[in-house]
């Protein structure tokens, strides 16, 4: 078989966690791990969406514990390696030891784009662990490709083995992918990955756009399950690459098989670009606020359009969902208001 | 009556800006500001307003320490670690700004008058002076299973030390919210935001509700507290009136079926942060009505 060119990291698990409110059960972690699995996908991502330790009024309640579904993932992987998410100021290096414990060995560490330095200890632990360690630039369209080089560089630094270009809002364009990439590519010498959302119907694109410019990480979502309008879909990004003959490492018929038969029986409550999916792209609005935006908006009978315009004109950043309700309850009071006089 | 002696350890952000506050204190008598960079900001500072201003670190503090009765800890948790064994030998109370957590957690409006001959107190975290009175307010009207905080601050206002020790952060506010606030379970999440102009800090509170609590008692308690805090924090303010949620929530305390969220907003009084900074402006105000509540206690003595 032909080397890959690049390394695939599948989220399903982790991003796809958004867009069914973090239900992820202990059966279905197996299934989905066991179908990537045998498909031949190297990297299999699982935490709750927002990361280690995200369990929370803010993000929204785990079903299940996420440190059985990392145990489950890496007792159930023959071939694949277990990747989790921590953001530091939501996990703590405890969640890490535990997720090393329960059976991850890679730690993908992320922060806003432009607060790389929050992340040295979490990258440095990571490593003492024994784990691969990722450092995860999020919202990455928000500043210029010089300034992200700078930020990849601290995490570089810090001990990364890779720094990944991490498209949150779905906001990128073809060009803005490519430029942040090849600057990263310039800049560092550990490895670069991109993990694109599609709320601009780009992420496909873009990730091969990446891979032009010889971006050496990809990730993807099995279905295009995940935050916002869905990630950049797994079994399609497969399929394009082989036909434009650049080699995955991936059965693209195993991967599809796990993508009808495995993913998409599972529900989800988001992730399709309809308007206000689209509009996070527009707006440039981290993609996990969508769901919490729609039941806001039902709650406090305002329209998720006007939240979340109002969230990108406020620059929230990843993490800031209590935001919405702020929002909601100013847009209600504003609205009673009018109606008052 | 004569003021409270009292000296600042640490010349740096923090203890130039406690510097500016204790300058107007009735009750407390700022004698001198210790650091160990001669070059320093803040010693300049200190020395143009007449303080004894010296480099020489806690040293020159102790060989005099009769002339003070309250030292303010400004320097790291480490350095607070080796300084307090020697404050207390030399009987001077310690009001501890660093994360160290040695002395009793302090939040003025909850348990501020238990802790007044305390040999050492800590004042937790910026977020913590700023979720824990509603953490307090809400559990002594209504059982609080868990409670949660998300503490939002410009990133601008983030020094070295907040960024690399952001477990702490975490952690000793956690903590804070059952120790001091009273949740049965607590959970902390800090967000930098980069945006510019700066954004004021923001800290909203969810707290889980047991069965049967009674929201108009649950709101006029978080305004009261609001109130208060607000009587040494005068940045200190309510976005919208408490708001009550009801959906099915399981907590790590249990499952709830309502919570109540309060959405605070802080801005810095200005006097030597800029006013988006009310993160580092809460920690410095409540060191002084910590400060002089102790000062007041001793001459009471």
């Amino acid at each position: 078989m032909t080397t890959p060119r690049f390394r695939l990291t599948d989220s399903t698990l982790r991003d796809g966690s958004h867009a069914i409110a973090h239900r992820f059960t202990v059966d279905e972690v197996r299934k989905v791990v066991a179908a990537l699995d045998v498909a031949g996908v190297p990297v299999i991502e699982v935490s709750h969406g927002d990361g280690l330790g995200g369990s929370s009024f803010n993000y929204g309640f785990s079903a299940t514990d996420e440190m059985d579904l990392v145990r489950v993932a890496a007792e159930t992987a023959t071939r694949a390696k277990i990747a989790v998410l921590m953001l530091p100021g939501i996990g703590i290096k405890e969640d890490l030891h535990r997720a090393r414990e329960a059976g991850a060995s890679v730690a993908r560490i992320a922060t806003h784009c432009t607060e790389a330095d929050i992340s040295a200890q979490h990258i440095a632990l990571a490593k003492e662990l024994g784990m691969e360690a990722v450092g995860f630039l999020m919202m990455a369209h928000m500043i210029a490709p010089e300034e992200l080089v700078e930020q990849a560089k601290l995490m570089e630094s810090y001990g990364a083995d890779c720094v990944y270009v991490v498209d949150s809002a779905g906001a990128m364009t073809i060009d803005d992918a490519r430029r942040r990439v090849a600057a990263l590519k310039a800049g560092l010498s550990c490895e670069v990955g991109i993990h694109a959302h599609n709320n601009l119907s780009l992420a496909v694109a873009n990730s091969l756009g990446a891979l032009e410019e010889g971006v050496d990480q990809v990730d993807g979502c099995t279905t295009g399950l995940g935050a916002g309008a869905g990630n950049c879909p797994t079994e399609i990004l497969v399929a394009a690459c082989e036909r434009s003959g650049i080699p995955t490492g991936v059965d693209p018929l195993a991967v599809m098989d796990a993508a009808e038969e495995v993913v998409r029986p599972i529900k989800p409550v988001q992730g399709v670009i309809d308007r206000d999916g689209l509009l996070l792209g527009y707006a440039g609005v981290y993609g996990s606020f969508l769901l919490h935006s729609k039941r806001a908006a039902e709650r406090y009978g305002v329209d998720a359009k006007d939240i979340l315009l109002e969230l990108g004109r406020r620059k929230v950043v990843g993490g800031q969902e209590d935001m919405i309700i702020d929002v909601a309850v100013e847009l209600q009071r504003k609205a009673a208001e009018a109606a008052a006089r | 009556m004569s003021r409270v002696p009292c000296a600042i350890v640490g010349s740096g952000n923090i203890g130039t800006d406690l510097m500016e506050k204790l300058v107007r204190s009735d009750v407390l008598e700022l004698r001198a500001v210790v650091g160990i960079d001669p070059d320093s900001e803040g010693l300049r500072r200190a020395r143009e307003r007449g303080f004894d201003a010296t480099w020489e670190g806690v040293d020159w503090l102790l060989e005099r320490a009769d002339e003070f009765a309250i030292v303010f800890e400004a320097t790291s948790a480490w350095v607070h670690r080796q300084n307090a064994p020697r404050y207390e030998q030399a009987g001077l109370r310690a009001i501890d700004l660093t994360p160290a957590k040695l002395g009793p957690l302090v939040v003025p409006p909850v348990n501020l008058a238990e802790h007044l001959d305390a040999a050492n107190v800590n004042l937790i975290t910026c977020g913590g002076q700023a979720t824990v009175p509603i953490v307090h307010a809400v559990s002594r009207v209504a059982d609080v299973p868990y409670a949660e905080i998300v503490s939002t601050v410009a990133s601008r206002s983030a020094g070295p030390g907040t960024r690399q020790n952001i477990d702490e952060f975490t952690k000793t506010t956690s903590s804070a919210l059952v120790e001091v606030g009273g949740a049965s379970f607590g959970k902390a999440i800090m967000i930098l935001n980069p945006a510019e102009p700066p954004i004021l800090m923001r800290n909203t509170v969810f707290c889980a509700l047991g069965d049967g609590y009674d929201a108009d008692a649950v709101a006029a308690s978080i305004l009261d507290v609001v109130a208060e805090v607000a009587a040494y924090v005068p940045g200190y303010r309510l976005k919208a009136e408490p708001v009550f949620e009801e959906d099915t929530y399981r907590t790590p305390g249990g499952t709830v079926s309502a919570r109540v969220v309060t959405l605070l907003e802080v801005e810095g009084a200005g006097d030597y942060f800029p006013p988006y900074a009310g993160n580092l402006d809460i920690m410095t105000a409540s060191a002084v009505r910590v400060g002089e509540a102790m000062a007041s206690a001793l001459v009471a003595a």
